[in-house]
């Protein structure tokens, strides 16, 4: 069983915004619904960074815990999706929800903000029919064998979309060839180390890793 | 490719072949320099701890840019983490035992000490107590607190239990309609109970007897007679707690309400907990008031029903209130005369 994620590799992301066109192409998104968004963290100063955000279907995924109606469910391949025809459009995922992925339509006074459009991983949602499933959630790419769209088009493939332990593989590789001595997101290893009182040295595993990496 | 090589073209060709040593040699030194451990050395980081420390802390500095429209949102919400444990793990629960447990608590009083009767036989004349504008504000106000106690109670608990139990079509249409009638009523609610407790403050300002009153239980338990006037100590408190706790319940509401003003989400979070803890306190107390206004006393309902008490009850349960207008008291017979002449509330003795 795949258990579906999204990666965005924030040191290649270029904030060209072709995920978002991407998504809301394939989805034939809502007029002012953005089902992914590109953050960008510094803009304009040196350390500039840009990461793509959407729905990053949680394992233990906050807007399922607060749902009063319970529309939202979990696919085998782990991916979130919600039944619109449940949704009340009462606004407690987006309060809950760590990465500002639930939308709605309106905003409008006595809570009347219709119901909510969130990121599918291209994987549709609940309906009767394919047009009834594409009007409501936009594409299913998934039951075609694809993957989601705002991957796909990547255009320096920063956004990796598909089966976590493939998409983690990816990842690892490219930090060890990309050469920096923490890699990718965060220097954990190094404090770890310091933590616990050892060297921060960590060439000898970089090493290590160099060499796999030319062997491979 | 022949017609490029052509004879005119031909001494180009040492050039050419210049140009190509001068090439390789300059790549060469290029692939010199890229070497893993030199660019391990030299590498800046682009993401810090640092910024991910910005980024959990939910602060979004001036060049913090996101492409949506509209969004000031940071890259992680970390306040929803928050909200949802204060929800789910402490809201949710306890509101539960409160109400639950209040049920119980009322049903056990019931059982073992019973109702509270009249002490002495109804003398058959009575006193005006609630004016008709009042009993109307009380039963609106009284109709919209349990069709917003029932439908909140439903936002919170009722996935737990109706959508297994009627199917998805059913439960669709039930939480809908909650939510619906939740968001449209509430409002109107805010209104009337502000009217209500306006119109009902002067009697409910807290006096020295009070403090006796509570002290002594308020003579729910027992005989003993406890000075009161015309609201006793139990009444004022609950107007207090109304005018207090509902007004808290009513203003996180209509800032849930009315997003439309472009409140933030962690705004709303936190009107949300606001109001799920004032609501669910107000239901709980709600239930202690509707015990004692209907089986739990002998009499008072009547009060908020025809708007006359008995002399009995009015000595029984307000004995200060009772000294002040015992003048006033009229007798069953000429009630009924007036409300015959009269379908209205004819209201001959001075309102309340």
């Amino acid at each position: 069983m795949a258990q579906m994620k999204f990666m965005c590799d924030a040191e290649r992301c270029i904030e060209c915004n072709g995920c978002v066109t991407a998504c809301k192409n394939a989805n034939d998104v809502e007029w002012g619904i953005q089902r992914r968004r590109v953050v960008t963290l510094d803009d304009g100063a040196p350390g500039e960074v840009s990461i793509s955000v959407a729905c990053m279907h949680c394992d233990d995924a906050p807007c399922m815990a607060v749902c009063p109606t319970d529309c939202f469910y979990k696919t085998d391949d782990g991916i979130v999706l919600h039944d619109k025809d449940l949704c009340i459009g009462c606004g407690y995922c987006l309060y809950a929800c760590p990465f500002g992925a639930p939308q709605f339509p309106k905003q409008n006074a006595f809570g009347e903000r219709g119901k909510m459009d969130k990121c599918t991983f291209c994987a549709g949602g609940p309906a009767e029919t394919k047009e009834e499933e594409y009007q409501k959630y936009g594409a299913n790419r998934i039951a075609e064998g694809k993957l989601p769209l705002c991957a796909e088009m990547c255009s320096t493939k920063a956004l990796l979309a598909g089966d976590a332990q493939e998409v983690a593989d990816i990842f690892r590789q490219r930090v060890v060839r990309r050469g920096h001595r923490d890699g990718g997101w965060s220097d954990n290893q190094r404090r770890e180390r310091t933590r616990a009182g050892q060297s921060d040295d960590l060439s000898a595993a970089d090493s290590l890793a160099y060499d796999a990496a030319r062997q491979g | 490719m022949s017609h490029f090589i052509d004879r005119q073209s031909l001494w180009r060709l040492p050039l050419f072949a210049l140009l190509m040593v001068i090439g390789l040699a300059v790549s060469s030194n290029v692939l010199a320099q890229a070497d893993p451990e030199g660019e391990a050395a030299t590498a800046v980081p682009a993401l810090d701890a640092d910024t991910w420390r910005q980024v959990r802390s939910g602060e979004t500095g001036p060049n913090f840019r996101d492409s949506r429209a509209d969004s000031d949102y940071n890259l992680i919400n970390a306040s929803g983490e928050t909200w949802r444990q204060l929800r789910n793990r402490w809201v949710s629960p306890f509101g539960l035992i409160a109400v639950g447990g209040m049920i119980v608590v009322i049903a056990l009083f019931y059982v073992i000490i019973g109702r509270k009767d009249l002490s002495a036989p109804r003398t058959g004349r009575k006193l005006l107590r609630w004016p008709l504008v009042v009993r109307s504000l009380h039963w609106t106000v009284a109709t919209l607190f349990i069709v917003l106690a029932l439908t909140g109670l439903n936002l919170l608990y009722g996935k737990f239990v109706f959508r297994s139990l009627f199917g998805d079509a059913f439960w669709a249409s039930m939480i809908s309609a909650s939510k619906v009638a939740h968001n449209y009523l509430g409002p109107l609610f805010g209104i009337l109970l502000i009217v209500l407790l306006a119109r009902v403050l002067k009697h409910n300002w807290p006096k020295k007897h009070d403090i006796v009153w509570f002290m002594k239980g308020g003579g729910l338990v027992g005989k003993e007679h406890v000075d009161a006037g015309f609201a006793n100590g139990g009444e004022k408190a609950w107007f207090w707690v109304l005018a207090t706790v509902g007004i808290v319940v009513i203003a996180s509401g209509l800032v849930m309400d009315f997003p439309n003003y472009g409140q933030g989400r962690d705004t709303m979070q936190w009107a949300n907990i606001l109001h799920a803890v004032g609501a669910l306190g107000l239901t709980a107390l709600a239930l202690g008031h509707i015990y004692i206004g209907t089986i739990g006393s002998e009499g008072s309902l009547e009060g908020m029903t025809t708007g006359y008490v008995d002399e009995t009850w009015a000595k029984d349960h307000h004995n200060l209130w009772y000294e002040e207008v015992k003048e006033e008291a009229v007798g069953e017979e000429q009630l009924a005369r007036e409300r015959e002449g009269d379908s209205g509330d004819a209201a001959p003795t001075r309102p309340s």
